[in-house]
C-alpha cells in the first residue's frame, strides 16, 4: 500500500514538473470552453428574414417595422404560404421566417394575447438560437411599448420552431461535448504517454524488476489521471456556470459519477494503447487520431448524428463518448435523473469493463 | 547451486532473424565478480534481461539464486538488483526522491540498508535536491547504483555501468564494486571496455551471441597461443596495409600507434629481424618491432578470428 501511495506521489511530481502536460491538461479545456463559448456563438447581422403576414393589421405592421429597423435583419415580405416557406428552407434560400397568424391584431386587442411563429433552420443551431433571441427581444420591447408601461396588457408569445432540430440543442450542446473531448484527451492521451514514457526512458525495466506488482504499475499510473480529470470536470463546470451562464439542472453527484465512469473508460483506452506501443509519439498519435477524431465526429455535438448515413450511425454506437454525451446532456441540461440514463450508463459501463479487461490482460510482465 | 546459471540459452529476435544469444552456458559462483566482455551488439544486454526475468529465452534454462527465471520470476525480482545499460531513473525527480521512491518500491527504506550504500551515497549527497537529469554521467551512475543496491540484493546485475563515464569515475566505480563484493554480493557486470576485464575475477568473452571463452583474465591471456609482436612506424596506415599483404603474417590489427601481429611460423626467431630489415628498406621511418605480452583485447581478437575463421 505504501508503495502504491509513493508511486502515485511520483506520478504527480511528473505531471507538475512538466509544463507541457500541465498545459494540455488545464490549458486545453480552458481554451476550448472559451473558444466554443464565445467564438462559436457568433453574432448574426443582416440576415434575410422572410415575413409572412396573414393578418395585415396595424399591430403586425408595427412589429414588422420594428424588426426592419433593427440592423440584424433584412426583411423580405412575401405572400407565399406556409408550405412554400418550408420549400424555401429546403432549398436553403431561407434561414428564418416570421409568421403572423390571421387575426393577430384582433387577438392582441381583444384577448390581450397573440402568437407569432418563428421558423429557423435548426441545422445551424447557433444562428437559429440567435435569431429567435433577437426576434423575441424585439417582440417584448414592442409589447412593453404598446402596453404603455403598464403591467403587460398585451402579451405576444413567440412560438419558435427549429426545423430539423426540434429539440433546439444549440450553443449549450458544446459543454457536454467539450467535457467528453477534454476527458478523452487528458485521460487517454496523457495516460498512454505516461506509461510509454517509462518504456522509452528505460525506467519500465526497473519497475518490472522490482517486487511491485506489474498490474499495480498500471493502476497507480491511472489513479493520478483520474484525480486530475475530475479536477478538470470541476474546472469546466465552474467555467460553464460562471462564465457562460449555463445552469446545471440535474444532480451534480450523478454528473460526477457518470463522468468518473467515462474517465475510467478513457483511462482503460489509454492503457490499452500504451500496451501496444513503445514510443511516446506513436502513443500520442494513436490517441489523438484514433480517439479524438472519432470523438469529434461521432459524439454528436459538432455534427448531428441523425443526419449521418446509417453506417456512420452504427459506427457511432461503439464510440464511448457518444453515450457519455447523451448522459451528460440529459442530466446537466435537461435535469433528468438516473432513471432516464440507466441504459446509456449500462452501455458505457460494459465498454469500460471490456476495455479495462483487455488493457490489464495485455499488460506484459516482461519486456516484449 | 551457483547463484547464476545459464544453461544452453538461445535467444533470437524478429522471428529468428537476429541472433542475440547462441547456446550460451556459464555459471557464476557465490560472491564472485563476473564480467561479460564483448563489443556492442554482442548480446550482453539480452543475457542480462534473461537473467533479470525481463525476457524469456527461446531455448535453454536460466536460474538465479536457484530459482527458475521463467517460473519464479516474482521471487527473483525481490532478491536481485539490476542496473540497466541506459540511465534508467526519473530525470525529473531529485536524487533524494529517486532514492526514496526506489527504496519504497523495493519494500525498504533509505535508512535500512544505509551502510551498504553509504560510501557511494555520500558522494552524491550534496546534490540531494538536484534533479537526476541534471547530474553528470558519473554521478548518474552512482545514483543508479545506489538505487539498485537499496534493497540489499543478493545478486547484482550491472549492464554496462561505465559506458559514457569518464576515466576517473570509471575507476571509482570499479573500486565501489570491489567494496560491494567484499560484502558478499554476487556481481555480474558487462562492459565493452577490454581494460575493465582485468578488474573482474572471471570473465566471459562474448561476440555475436557466442561465448568465446570463460576463465580468469590471467588464464585467458596466458592461453594466447603464439608470440605477439608490436610493430610501429611513422606512417601507421601504410605499415598496416603493407603488413596485411605479407604472406608470413598470420594476424595484424591496429592498436593505437602500434600494429599487433602474429606470425604463421613461430619456429624461427630471426623472422622478425628479417621483417624489420625489409620494411626499413621499403622506406618506413622510425620503425620498431618488439615482442609484447598480449592483453585481453588481443586474446579477444585472436579468439574471434579463430571462431569465425578470419
Amino acid at each position: 500500500m505504501k508503495q502504491f501511495l509513493v508511486f502515485i506521489r511520483k506520478e504527480f511530481f511528473h505531471v507538475f514538473r512538466d509544463k507541457r502536460t500541465l498545459l494540455i491538461m488545464f490549458g486545453l479545456p480552458l481554451v476550448q470552453i472559451v473558444l466554443f463559448g464565445f467564438a462559436l456563438t457568433s453574432e448574426v447581422k443582416n440576415i434575410t428574414l422572410t415575413v409572412i403576414d396573414n393578418s395585415r393589421d396595424l399591430n403586425s405592421r408595427q412589429l414588422t417595422d420594428k424588426i426592419k429597423s433593427s440592423s440584424y435583419f433584412v426583411v423580405n415580405e412575401s405572400n407565399i404560404d406556409y408550405n412554400d416557406v418550408l420549400k424555401l428552407f429546403k432549398k436553403n434560400e431561407a434561414k428564418c421566417a416570421l409568421i403572423f397568424p390571421s387575426r393577430f391584431g384582433d387577438d392582441l386587442k381583444h384577448n390581450g394575447k397573440a402568437q407569432i411563429q418563428i421558423l429557423t433552420d435548426g441545422s445551424d443551431p447557433n444562428t437559429a438560437k440567435t435569431v429567435v433571441n433577437y426576434i423575441s427581444n424585439i417582440t417584448s420591447a414592442y409589447q412593453q411599448e404598446i402596453s404603455n408601461g403598464k403591467p403587460l396588457e398585451y402579451v405576444i408569445t413567440p412560438e419558435p420552431r427549429m426545423l430539423y432540430n426540434e429539440e433546439g440543442n444549440g450553443s449549450l450542446n458544446f459543454i457536454p461535448g467539450v467535457m467528453a473531448l477534454v476527458l478523452m484527451i487528458v485521460s487517454t492521451a496523457l495516460t498512454s504517454v505516461s506509461v510509454v514514457k517509462e518504456k522509452e526512458l528505460g525506467t519500465m525495466e526497473i519497475l518490472l524488476v522490482s517486487p511491485f506488482k506489474p498490474l499495480m504499475v498500471l493502476i497507480s499510473k491511472a489513479v493520478p489521471y483520474l484525480i486530475l480529470s475530475l479536477l478538470n470536470i470541476i474546472m469546466i463546470l465552474v467555467l460553464a456556470v460562471f462564465v457562460l451562464d449555463v445552469t446545471i439542472k440535474g444532480s451534480i453527484i450523478l454528473l460526477f459519477l457518470e463522468s468518473m465512469l467515462f474517465i475510467i473508460t478513457c483511462l482503460s483506452l489509454g492503457l490499452m494503447i500504451s500496451n501496444t506501443t513503445n514510443s511516446q509519439q506513436t502513443a500520442l498519435l494513436l490517441s489523438m487520431m484514433g480517439m479524438m477524431l472519432p470523438t469529434m465526429i461521432f459524439t454528436g455535438f459538432m455534427f448531428p448524428l441523425e443526419n449521418m448515413p446509417k453506417v456512420f450511425q452504427w459506427i457511432s454506437n461503439i464510440i464511448p463518448s457518444r453515450w457519455y454525451f447523451l448522459i451528460i446532456k440529459a442530466v446537466m441540461l435537461k435535469g433528468l435523473g438516473f432513471g432516464y440514463v440507466w441504459k446509456e450508463t449500462l452501455i458505457l459501463f460494459g465498454m469500460t469493463v471490456l476495455t479495462l479487461t483487455i488493457a490489464l490482460k495485455n499488460f506484459k510482465t516482461r519486456l516484449s | 547451486m551457483n547463484p547464476v546459471v545459464l544453461d544452453h540459452i538461445t535467444k533470437t529476435y524478429e522471428n529468428g532473424k537476429v541472433l542475440a544469444a547462441s547456446d550460451v552456458s556459464f555459471e557464476v559462483a557465490s560472491g564472485e565478480l563476473f564480467g561479460l566482455i564483448g563489443p556492442d551488439g554482442a548480446g550482453k544486454t539480452s543475457l542480462f534481461r534473461i537473467l533479470t526475468t525481463l525476457l524469456l529465452p527461446d531455448k535453454g534454462n536460466a536460474s538465479v539464486l536457484g530459482l527458475d527465471c521463467n517460473k519464479d520470476f516474482e521471487e527473483i525480482r525481490r532478491r536481485i538488483g539490476y542496473m540497466p545499460g541506459r540511465f534508467s531513473l526519473y530525470q525529473d525527480l531529485t536524487v533524494k526522491e529517486n532514492l526514496d521512491f526506489f527504496a519504497t518500491l523495493f519494500g525498504s527504506t533509505l535508512e535500512e540498508n544505509y551502510s551498504l550504500i553509504k560510501d557511494i551515497y555520500e558522494q552524491i549527497k550534496p546534490f540531494n535536491n538536484r534533479r537526476a537529469g541534471k547530474l553528470s554521467g558519473g554521478m548518474k551512475q552512482k545514483l543508479a547504483l545506489c538505487c539498485a543496491l537499496i534493497h540489499k540484493p543478493e545478486v547484482l546485475f550491472l549492464d554496462e555501468p561505465t559506458t559514457g563515464v569518464d576515466v576517473v569515475s570509471r575507476k571509482e566505480f570499479w573500486d565501489m564494486l570491489k567494496t560491494l563484493k567484499q560484502q558478499g554480493i554476487t556481481i555480474v557486470v558487462s562492459t565493452p571496455y577490454m581494460d575493465e576485464a582485468m578488474l573482474c575475477e572471471r570473465i566471459a568473452l562474448i561476440q555475436t551471441g557466442k561465448i568465446l571463452t570463460i576463465d580468469t583474465p590471467g588464464k585467458i591471456i596466458a592461453a594466447f597461443p603464439v608470440p605477439l609482436y608490436a610493430v610501429k612506424a611513422k606512417d601507421t596506415y601504410r605499415l598496416l596495409t603493407e603488413l596485411r599483404k605479407r604472406s608470413e603474417i598470420a594476424s595484424c590489427f591496429a592498436f593505437g600507434d602500434y600494429v599487433h601481429i602474429t606470425l604463421k611460423d613461430n619456429s624461427n626467431e630471426s623472422q622478425t629481424d628479417q621483417l624489420k630489415q625489409e620494411l626499413i628498406q621499403a622506406g618506413h621511418e622510425q620503425f620498431e618491432i618488439k615482442r609484447i605480452e598480449p592483453t585481453i583485447e588481443d586474446s579477444f581478437i585472436q579468439l574471434m578470428s579463430q571462431t569465425y575463421g578470419r
